[in-house]
């Protein structure tokens, strides 16, 4: 029972700084402060995958999102000097705008209305929380990626592929 | 630990053998343009030439059989096979309309091949995927080599702003549609196609229609968004016009043809249980497209322009099959983006021929005259305009009588009623074009710039294809009927 309420004290503090974070991303009008506050979500959201049993992925998320990529974003924030945006003076809102938050509070509404009917799919699926924890977490995502997932595994490559043929493409200079 | 087995054999490489192919030589390609003379470029271009040759050699072998490869990750069936032709069609004019393009426009980098072939196989992929997972990385191999292809002309300013608007809505879209593989595989616990349809069907799912619901609509918006679907399809009049022409030629058939294969297979092979939730959204999507499509493609004067508003239109006319839902309105999605594909491949290649370095002439003005200036080409492009508009007798006509009758078979007399007004409307930009061509005294002295033995070919070929299937439909309908009976 103790670990339960230690639990839901971890899940709903950590919940909160992440949408706490999430919101300031948005709002700051420093792009560093931003890609700080980025930072702080990401882990947030590592933490919540860890209570989900998933560690592995909150490994990697940490690693890659919060360490590798924030810190891409970090540089090319410093190469670029982007300076702070302007504080806008009013909040003018047009139609289409107010059409918009509409639209995204309807989507937000049925989405929390999916979620209220929703069981984690550790609790049904071919992994469960005990098979998982049986074979271990890294060897359950390395056997599905190198078997079943093998073909997307190859295909993804051929994506990165096409993202480096267009980084050098679009860059280089005139020849 | 019977999970970790790989499945894995020979008979597997030849389930995806025209992608290995057509990734191989793009990879050839790539490594030959590091090292060729640059006087030597064009022989770039008929490297990619064979690659598409060999990739339709490759089909042979699989023709007639249905598999699956890679643990239910691919299929070949009729179906996969059909699109799996049409892109290689699709490619094998794009290529040679960009022989002579590339180097008048002065982007005859080796990168522009291998774009193509492997925006092609990302193609394959969506039109093959058993998995959703297999499709999104097809669709993203896809579209990030069209943002790619779409600003290739780095000093032209439309041109990059084309790629990057395309890339930061498309991106975008690619996040909805990821969101509604997820929310689908939250309440299914599964993501191969079959799997999900045969849950669905027994109605074992675990969490319940409401977020079942929103993965849908979430999966609508992601595909809605590459066929150019109204109210996702602000992108299009803008990249289209920006975009290299042959690169839009490309995107015009092949991502439609792709986005259409995939969004049929997921709708129709995964989710016909959910049919009465989506048969609504449609219906409404295909009316506005439509009619948004038709409206404002009237007041354009670019024909680039033009055609991106009419690809929007047509997409609503194929909906309207979509929602039809029958075996005529199924069968008639095949044979109307196959039609499609020849007659705006053929228009977009007329424009490419009128253009020179410098000048494009994509204004519908510049084409006054041409009747009497170049006269076979005017009868070509009088031919793919009349396609467009769905006279008889061309492809364009026996595609919209296809789809209008499915609908009045499945009884959706309004929709069937709305497409035939569009097609009305539609003749008048159509048409105007012909006017200018015909009735215009020419306002400047037209001059064929680009002119190419391969794009002449990629015109006759088109030329070819509408008539053929306008004049003898029924050999290219039951094709189409074969190929997609089986997902019923």
């Amino acid at each position: 029972m103790a670990g339960n309420v230690f639990y839901w004290i971890v899940f709903v503090g950590t919940a909160l700084t992440a949408i706490f974070a999430a919101v300031m991303v948005i709002t700051r009008r420093s792009p560093i402060h931003s890609a700080m506050f980025l930072i702080l979500n990401f882990l947030c959201i590592a933490v919540l995958y860890l209570l989900l049993n998933s560690q592995f992925i909150a490994i990697v998320q940490v690693m890659i999102y919060a360490g590798a990529i924030m810190m891409l974003v970090i540089f090319v924030i410093m190469l670029l000097n982007v300076e702070e945006e302007e504080r806008r003076r009013k909040i003018s809102a047009s139609p289409a705008q107010i059409i918009g938050v509409v639209l995204v509070l309807i989507l937000f509404a049925q989405l929390i209305y999916g979620v209220g009917v929703y069981v984690l799919p550790g609790e049904w699926s071919e992994f469960t929380r005990e098979r998982i924890t049986q074979i271990g977490d890294i060897k359950a995502v390395a056997g599905l990626l190198f078997t079943k997932f093998l073909f997307p595994f190859e295909v993804a490559s051929i994506l990165l592929l096409v993202g480096i043929i267009g980084a050098v493409i679009l860059s280089k200079k005139e020849r | 630990m019977e999970f970790f087995q790989v499945q894995f054999s020979k008979a597997d490489l030849l389930v995806v053998a025209p992608e290995l192919v057509l990734a191989g030589f793009a990879l050839l390609i790539l490594l030959m343009s590091a090292f060729i003379r640059s006087e030597r470029k064009g022989f770039l271009g008929y490297t990619a030439l064979v690659g598409v040759i060999v990739a339709f050699v490759s089909l042979y072998w699989e023709m007639g059989i249905e598999a699956s490869a890679f643990s239910d990750m691919v299929r070949i069936d009729p179906f996969s096979l059909f699109f799996k032709v049409m892109i290689l069609i699709i490619v094998l004019l794009t290529v040679l309309i960009s022989l002579a393009y590339v180097k008048r426009e002065g982007i005859d980098f080796g990168e522009y091949y291998v774009l193509v072939f492997f925006a092609a196989v990302g193609m394959m992929l969506m039109a093959s995927g058993a998995n959703l997972l297999i499709i999104f990385l097809g669709l993203e191999v896809m579209s990030i080599s069209i943002y790619i292809l779409a600003g290739i002309m780095r000093d032209d300013v439309r041109s990059v702003e084309a790629a990057f608007k395309y890339f930061l809505l498309g991106a975008f879209a690619s996040a909805f549609l990821l969101y509604g593989i997820a929310l689908t595989y939250a309440s299914t616990g599964t993501l191969d196609l079959g799997g999900i349809g045969r849950i669905l069907a027994e109605r074992t799912w675990i969490n319940g229609l409401p977020i079942l619901i929103t993965g849908l609509a979430l999966l609508i918006v992601g595909f809605g968004f590459k066929i150019a679907l109204v109210p996702f399809h602000m992108w299009t009049p803008d990249v289209y016009e920006g975009a290299p022409t042959s690169v839009t030629a490309f995107m015009a058939t092949g991502v439609k043809a792709a986005g259409f294969a995939a969004f049929v297979r997921v709708f129709f092979f995964a989710l016909p249980s959910l049919q009465p939730y989506w048969t609504e959204i449609m219906w409404g999507l295909a009316v506005a497209t439509m009619t948004v499509g038709n409206i404002i493609a009237l007041s354009q004067d670019n024909i680039k322009r033009m055609l991106a508003y009419s690809s929007i239109a047509h997409a609503g006319y194929i909906l309207v099959a979509f929602v039809a839902g029958n075996e005529l309105g199924q069968s008639s999605i095949l044979f109307y983006l196959l039609a499609y594909c020849f007659m705006n491949l053929g228009a977009f290649t007329v424009v490419i021929l009128l253009g020179k370095k410098g000048e494009e002439n994509t204004l519908i003005s510049d084409y006054a005259g041409l009747g009497f200036g170049h006269p076979l080409l005017a009868v070509a492009m009088a031919i793919f305009m009349f396609s467009l508009a769905g006279v008889p007798p061309t492809a364009g006509f026996m595609a919209k009588f296809y789809v209008f009758s499915a609908a009045v078979k499945a009884n959706y007399y309004w929709l069937a009623v709305i497409g035939v007004l569009n097609s009305a409307v539609a003749a008048y930009y159509y048409l105007r074009v012909l006017i200018y061509m015909y009735f215009r005294e020419p306002e400047k002295e037209l001059t064929i710039g680009g002119f190419s033995p391969a794009a002449v070919l990629a015109v006759i070929i088109s030329v070819w294809g509408v008539l053929h299937i306008g004049i003898l439909p029924s050999a290219f309908l039951s094709l189409a009927r074969r190929s997609i009976e089986f997902l019923l």
